[in-house]
């Protein structure tokens, strides 16, 4: 399983024809205090970079993309309960939702982790 | 953040970033938004104290005989009737009715002294400079920064410190009550404090030489009940306590009785009238006005933000001015104005956030002292 990184700072693990999909410790720091999160139900089609999920500070409302497109199969139900996780666990219990790859392809412009870092650092 | 080099730094500029606050645009400042984080930067103000630099804020003097009847042709409040060293809540209205700006109007004794908000002074000077007639002066206090220290803990931490009335008529510290205010000696330096703020706290608002505010925040954090808090929680603070913040909740298209600001009307400008739009806020305020700003309490944990739709039914019947997650309630809440027939409390509707709708129901403001206090839940 690899873990991949959009200038977004959504990051995507695939493993095989189905993928996990969050928001970087990087975007949580930037966000501040998560309140809400508003996550596309089972069974939607998201599209490469369209809008999959919105998450919610105490101020703001920033929308949260799609790394690649597919079907989305579970939101994380963790989060109803306790959205904060996005900013406890962004890489881990906060992960966002999970899909089934359409196209595969869509993952060669991502970046990888060391790729990412130095993207970060050069905002 | 390109554009940083064009904002204006604050006199506290070095502390905030020595602090660790992310620092963001506002009202043409780089100003810091947080420190540690919103939610617990806003319960500590709940809990202990806390210190805000406001120095973006306009402070501006009005000076000469006759100052208090001129305010009066521009703003709503009985500025004859306030006695040296009160404080007064007031609006600058355009000619239509329509408010210009909020402000805070204190009588120091020799002048009036006024706060007016950063993002607007410098229209509200030169709305003031344009009307300003022969023997009235009108000074920008641009050497000033303004400091406010808000939360339960302020009152004791400030009593701490050893302040002299700058005259023998003013009150002495310990006697300032809440919307009061008197110029006192720190250290060799001249400050002026008033008992007030925007975040339903007690506390004061303080200004002070730019060239002494860092040595006056350095004064006050070293004191373990106070913490610095960023605009953030500012904001979250004053939506609490149902106070509308200018540029969302407050614009010229609204008037004071749409904004259910109608007690900054003293009883006498009611009667006399005289200021601007006179003719249109007093019909409002006797035969009614067509919308309302009220208090939403959202089912659920989704937030509804600036400019959510309202609804009744199929119709819609307002917009959400201000929204956002309340830290102390741990629910969302929300300023919204509504048609009035729609605007008493209890009364259901929904807001359109992203295409769904969600229920909310009419609530009395402020939102903390009158519903459903419980502990806030760290997010």
């Amino acid at each position: 399983m690899s873990r991949l990184y959009t200038q977004e700072h959504e990051w995507i693990d695939v493993d095989g024809s189905t993928a996990t999909v969050g928001i970087t410790d990087y975007a949580q720091g930037q966000l501040g205090d998560v309140v809400f999160v508003d996550l596309p139900e089972s069974g939607r089609a998201v599209t490469k970079g369209g809008e999959a999920a919105v998450v919610e500070s105490v101020k703001a409302a920033s929308d949260v993309y799609a790394p690649v497109s597919g079907t989305v199969t579970e939101a994380n139900p963790a989060l109803a309960d306790d959205p904060s996780l996005v900013n406890s666990a962004p890489e881990g219990d906060g992960w966002f939702f999970k899909l089934t790859l359409s196209d595969a392809s869509e993952l060669d412009g991502l970046m990888d982790k060391a790729a990412y870092e130095a993207f970060v650092a050069s905002l | 953040m390109a554009d940083d080099a064009d904002l204006k730094p604050l006199p506290l500029d070095g502390l905030h970033r020595r602090l660790g606050a992310r620092i963001v645009p506002f009202a043409g400042y780089a100003m810091p938004i947080q420190y540690e984080g919103i939610i617990a930067e806003h319960n500590w103000t709940r809990e202990q104290a806390g210190l805000f630099d406001v120095s973006h804020m306009g402070q501006l003097l009005v000076e000469g005989e006759g100052a208090a009847d001129w305010l009066e042709s521009l703003a709503p409040g009985d500025f004859k009737a306030l006695q040296p060293h009160r404080v007064r809540y007031s609006l600058l209205l355009a000619d239509n009715g329509g408010v210009l700006d909020d402000l805070m109007v204190t009588n120091t004794g020799r002048s009036l002294y006024l706060v007016v908000n950063g993002a607007t002074k410098h229209d509200d000077i030169a709305h003031m400079q344009a009307r300003l007639p022969a023997g009235i002066s009108l000074h920008h206090m641009t050497d000033h920064a303004l400091l406010a220290l808000q939360g339960p803990a302020a009152v004791a931490v400030m009593s701490r410190f050893t302040l002299t009335p700058e005259t023998a008529n003013q009150p002495a510290f310990a006697d300032l009550k809440f919307m009061a205010g008197a110029r006192y000696q720190w250290n060799g330096v001249l400050i002026g404090v008033t008992r007030s703020g925007y975040t339903g706290e007690d506390g004061y608002e303080i200004s002070v030489p730019s060239t002494h505010a860092e040595a006056l925040a350095e004064a006050l954090l070293a004191h373990a009940e106070v913490k610095p808090i960023g605009l953030g929680a500012r904001d979250s603070l004053r939506l609490e306590a149902g106070l509308p913040l200018y540029g969302h909740d407050l614009t010229p298209e609204i008037t004071p009785v749409e904004a259910d600001l109608s007690f900054a009307i003293s009883k006498r400008r009611k009667t006399e009238g005289g200021f601007p739009g006179a003719a249109r806020i007093l019909d409002q305020l006797f035969n009614g006005a067509p919308r309302k700003r009220v208090g939403l309490a959202i089912e659920g944990r989704m937030p509804a933000r600036e400019g959510a739709t309202v609804w009744n039914g199929d119709t819609q019947v307002g917009i959400v001015t201000s929204g956002g997650f309340a830290p102390s309630l741990s629910v969302p809440i929300a300023m919204a104005y509504v048609e009035t027939p729609l605007a008493g409390d209890g009364t259901a509707l929904e807001i359109d956030v992203r295409g769904r709708r969600i229920a909310a129901r009419v609530v009395p403001m402020p939102f903390r002292q009158k519903n459903y206090v419980r502990e806030g839940k760290q997010g």
